[in-house]
């Protein structure tokens, strides 16, 4: 079982040892603290590059498995692995980290020791939870990661912190409560928690469960999923999360733990359940385009910024949804992209959100306006950010979102025709804003002598930037890796259907032995390219 | 065998008891000669830590000892020393609190042997009547304890409610005792394996023994005394009540329905109606709580009601086979440890915290205690977490457990019961922890020296809490043990 060394192992508990590192500092040092949890992220991000290494293009299933007896009753298994859809999300949860670091550089400073320890034991909590191939495990981690992230809202966050954290954890709990239910009931149907095995189980037909079981197991995964997500109408969480939450609170809010939710289904929801997936999807679909649409529409009247960035994650991530329900190849892939790119773009956004706030404490669109005389840089670094969210072609929500509605589209185009509404109304809420914000007349006599981007700043922004560049016009770097398994995940969910183009005929899905499959993954078109 | 002489081994099997009851009366009877009050904590100590060894030497020679009347086997010995060690903790975490509130030592250390003594009787009694004394004893030594202030109005109210209920109780139990005879024939548990389960003055008879019980374990609706007597009696001692008694009690619950006949529509929904009713009642009842050892009172009664779970489960569950009936069984046991050192942590730190006269006990006096006092808060919290059942502590296996054992017997509905519950009762602990993290203190909180923790509560503390982590990391050892199929000697 054991291949590739304890790759996975370190990734998860380095953030852990540097944690418990910062705790034994003394808490007056400020810059001290800063710099160590600056290296550890930073040395976990380079890590987890290295995982790039072992997931080849064009072979789906786990890699850098670890596996390891834990509790022999029931049989718990410290299991992990990694493929192309979770490869990336770690490398995003990574890669926001010391951004996250950097953004609190300034703007933290009361409780600053503790401040960094929640952060880096938040990055535990979420790695563990991508790498995770034992149910039980996965749950562990699921649960664990709520403490530091109601910490970071509710300790140093704005005015009505307290009721937001609260808010966020009850959400969680509860959809998550029933999922532990899920876990054992399907447990006592199939005595393990093992992904992999369960995944085998079905493939072999040596589990077939009733109908309305499968149904009720999907329900139990699929909300506590939806919440995460988060689908509306479970979506009055995150708005409250994303206003009080602090900057850095807020990049890994939007940046991963939403992607948590998008990353369960596709990891649980689907391969697990197929036929209530099935019988779902039209409900989840519809779920998924009120989403966008409601979400926009909300987006647009917000008078609050940072509100304004949290509703159109709702939206974007109505994209995701869709994609995955939509069984197809292109537009899983583009909907595990997606992830990555609203990752990336949203977290940009609400860096720049949050670098305004720390000039003018208030997030009302109406206080700013003309902003673009004092801050130029900053203006220009907004605009590239809100276009690629707005999915500008060569930027990275492009590609995301044009792979999604090109798969939705060829099976179900009535969902992409609705869905590509939501793409029209991104682009008024958050131009709009942009205008209403940046150009015009400079209102408030403050606003006049906004300094603008520092060197910390421009570095952070510089870097997003560049990513959000590479990411769309690079993106066959990524596809290219996701594409295998988001094709196993289709070949599960949806055996009697394989992928037109590619047309691969492999057994069903293994842990270990992987023979090489869909050779010819990569002849996937590039549309970043177009 | 009746004219038998009892041999060694018999004495074996009771050799915690009869440590722990003689080290109380060494206690009582040197109270007049010796001034050095800590001399009083370091014998109850000794006294506490000898019983709880003895437990070992009880558990090596196993089988029925006084002609029947107790049993020496895995479920007497987990349960020995599981009480035995809440009581070197309470012992430990006493001192500083009777020191600070000038309380005289060596007779609540006597009591507290006692009422040790008694719960090791119950969790070994395999005769009614032999476990009817152990439930007096350790009562009656309750009742004593709880009004152990007397100069309180509080703790006089404690007591005198705790004891007029409680005796009420034990009449119930004592009747129940009764009926039971009469339709068996017998007092021996073993003897009533083969009893006619659809009895009614069977049924009639446990049924009050189950009442008996369910006052001592804080069910619903036989729980209105807790919060009173958990917020008038001395933190220490309701430290020991939530831990000890309630385990106790449990014990002699679990021995009762594992032998007789009990695998009946009757007591599943007995047992089901009793759990969805007390894990409501409980949680329901926290979330408006204000004082701390009220809202860990009326978490004590949810977390009851979890428990009371995996008791639907194992009379439901009797027909899906040995193998299951004992995973329950091993639930129970398994929440039991996790839940007493919990709640023996948590309730430490507010006696510690509640300054002269238990002043400090509203949540208000918490504001802030992040910032006076971290160990401190974050020791709390993880206790806090564990009750809530996060991963990485104790309780969160002991819940899953339970919910293991509920799903299996496919109650399915009462899994999602408990699961509501456990979301109304992750409310209030985090409220705990949002009010110690998140809230500023008053000016007056915020100006007070930080609150000293003398050594042995530092060492209660520090096993309570490296326990709570290490059996919600490593369950393994402890599972193992409990998921014997000959728990219960048979």
């Amino acid at each position: 079982m054991l291949h590739g060394g304890h790759l996975l192992s370190v990734l998860i508990f380095f953030p852990a040892v540097g944690a418990v590192a910062l705790m034994m500092l003394r808490g007056d040092d400020h810059k001290y603290i800063r710099t160590i949890a600056l290296i550890v992220s930073a040395a976990e991000f380079l890590f987890s590059l290295l995982m790039l290494r072992a997931v080849h293009v064009g072979d789906a299933g786990y890699r850098l498995e670890e596996f390891a007896h834990w509790i022999n009753q029931p049989p718990i298994n410290y299991h992990l692995g990694v493929d192309g859809i979770s490869l990336f999300l770690v490398i995003l949860t990574t890669f926001l980290t010391p951004i996250s670091v950097l953004a609190s550089w300034k703007s933290i400073e009361h409780r600053v020791k503790e401040f960094f320890v929640m952060l880096l034991m938040l990055e535990v909590g979420v790695v563990g939870v991508f790498l995770s191939l034992d149910l039980f495990l996965f749950f562990l981690f699921w649960e664990v990661m709520l403490i530091p992230m109601a910490l970071l809202i509710g300790i140093w966050g704005h005015e009505r912190r307290v009721y937001a954290a609260v808010k966020f954890i009850l959400y969680t709990m509860a959809g998550s409560i029933f999922m532990l239910v899920g876990i054992i009931w399907l447990y006592n149907a199939t005595n393990t928690f093992d992904l992999p095995t369960i995944q085998n189980m079905l493939a072999t037909g040596l589990l077939a469960l009733p109908p309305r079981t499968e149904m009720l197991l999907f329900l139990a995964f699929f909300v506590a999923f939806a919440i995460k997500v988060p689908l509306f109408p479970l979506h009055t969480w995150l708005p409250d999360a994303h206003v009080e939450a602090p900057t850095a609170g807020s990049v890994m809010l939007a940046g991963v733990l939403l992607k948590m939710g998008t990353y369960g289904m596709i990891r649980f929801c689907l391969p697990l359940f197929p036929g209530a997936s099935h019988r779902a999807t039209r409900w989840v679909a519809l779920l998924a385009i009120i989403g966008i649409i409601y979400g926009a529409l909300v987006a647009m009247v917000q008078p609050n910024l940072k509100k304004l960035v949290a509703y159109s994650s709702v939206s974007h991530l109505g994209f995701v949804v869709l994609g995955i329900f939509a069984f197809h190849n292109i537009s899983m892939q583009g909907a595990v992209y997606q992830m990555l790119a609203h990752g990336v773009s949203t977290g940009a956004l609400f860096l720049l959100v949050g670098m305004l706030y720390d000039r003018r404490h208030t997030f009302e669109i109406s206080e700013y306006g003309g902003l673009a005389t004092p801050m130029p840089k900053l203006a220009a670094f907004f605009l590239f950010v809100a276009l690629s969210s707005l999915g500008l072609p060569m930027l990275n929500g492009f590609v995301g979102e044009y792979l999604i509605l090109l798969g939705t589209y060829q099976r179900h185009w009535q969902w992409a025709s609705w869905a590509a509404l939501g793409v029209i109304l991104s682009a008024c809420y958050l131009l709009w804003s942009y205008q209403r914000v940046f150009f015009g007349e400079i209102t408030k006599e403050k606003n006049r002598t906004l300094p603008d981007v520092s060197a910390r700043e421009r570095w952070i922004l510089v870097t997003m930037a560049v990513v959000t560049l590479w990411m769309g016009i690079g993106s066959a770097f990524i596809t290219r890796r996701t594409a295998a398994d988001a094709q196993a995940v289709i070949d599960q969910v949806e055996p009697q259907r394989p992928y037109e183009a590619v047309a691969p005929l492999r057994p069903a899905q293994q842990s270990t032995g992987i023979a090489p499959r869909i050779a010819n993954a990569t002849t996937l078109e590039r549309p970043g390219t177009r | 065998m009746n004219s038998a002489i009892p041999t060694t081994a018999d004495f074996y099997r009771v050799l915690p008891e009869l440590i722990w009851c003689g080290f109380g009366l060494l206690a009582m009877l040197l109270q007049p000669f010796v001034r050095n009050r800590y001399f009083f904590t370091g014998l109850a100590f000794v006294g506490a830590l000898a019983g709880t060894a003895g437990a070992c030497f009880a558990f090596r020679s196993p089988g029925a000892g006084f002609y029947g009347l107790i049993q020496s086997d895995a479920f007497s010995f987990f349960f020995h020393l599981l009480v035995g060690t809440v009581a070197v903790l309470v012992v430990l975490a006493a001192g500083p609190y009777l020191d600070r509130e000038r309380l005289p030592f060596a007779e609540f250390y006597a009591l507290l042997l006692f009422a040790t003594t008694g719960m090791g009787v119950l969790a070994s009694a395999q005769e009614l009547l032999t476990a009817f004394i152990g439930l007096e004893m350790s009562s009656i030594s309750s009742y004593i304890l709880a009004g152990y202030r007397r100069d309180s109005l509080k703790a006089s109210e404690s007591a005198m409610k705790y004891f007029l209920l409680g005796s009420f109780a034990t009449a119930f139990f004592l009747y129940g005792i009764a009926l039971v005879y009469g339709a068996t024939g017998t007092t021996m548990l073993d003897k009533m394996v083969s009893a006619d389960a659809s009895s009614t003055l069977l049924k009639l008879g446990l049924s009050l023994i189950l009442i008996g019980l369910g006052f001592k374990v804080a069910a619903a609706p036989f729980q209105v005394w807790t919060p009173d007597v958990y917020e008038g009696a001395p933190t220490p001692v309701t430290a020991l009540f939530s831990a000890g008694p309630k385990a106790a009690a449990f014990a002699l619950l679990l021995r009762v329905f594992a032998t007789v006949p009990a695998a009946t529509h009757f007591w599943f929904w007995a047992f089901w109606v009793l759990a969805a009713l007390t894990m409501f009642t409980g949680n329901l009842g926290a979330l408006v709580q204000t004082n701390i050892k009220r809202l860990l009172a009326y978490s004590s009664i949810a977390h009851a009601g979890y428990i009371l779970v995996a008791f639907a489960a194992v009379t439901s569950m009797a027909k899906g086979g040995p193998a299951e009936a004992a995973a329950a069984y091993a639930a129970v046991l398994f929440y039991l440890l996790g839940y007493a050192l919990v709640k023996l942590g948590a309730f430490t730190i507010v006696s510690q915290l509640g300054g002269t006269g238990e002043k400090n006990l509203s949540l208000d006096d918490y504001a802030g205690l992040s910032q006076r006092q971290p160990v401190v808060a974050a020791m709390l919290s993880i206790y806090l977490l564990s009750l809530l059942g996060l991963p990485v502590t104790a309780g969160f296996f002991g819940k899953f457990y339970i919910f293991k054992a509920a799903v299996n017997s496919h109650l399915l509905w009462l899994a999602v019961l408990m699961a509501v519950n456990s979301v109304i009762g992750s409310y209030y602990y985090l409220r705990v922890i949002v009010v110690m993290y998140m809230r500023e203190p008053s000016a007056e909180t915020a100006s007070a020296a930080p609150v000293g923790f003398p050594l042995t509560v530092n060492v209660v503390l520090a096993v309570t809490a490296i326990g709570t982590i290490l059996f919600g990391v490593m369950p393994n050892p402890v599972i193992n043990f409990i998921l014997q199929p000959t728990l219960f000697g048979h």
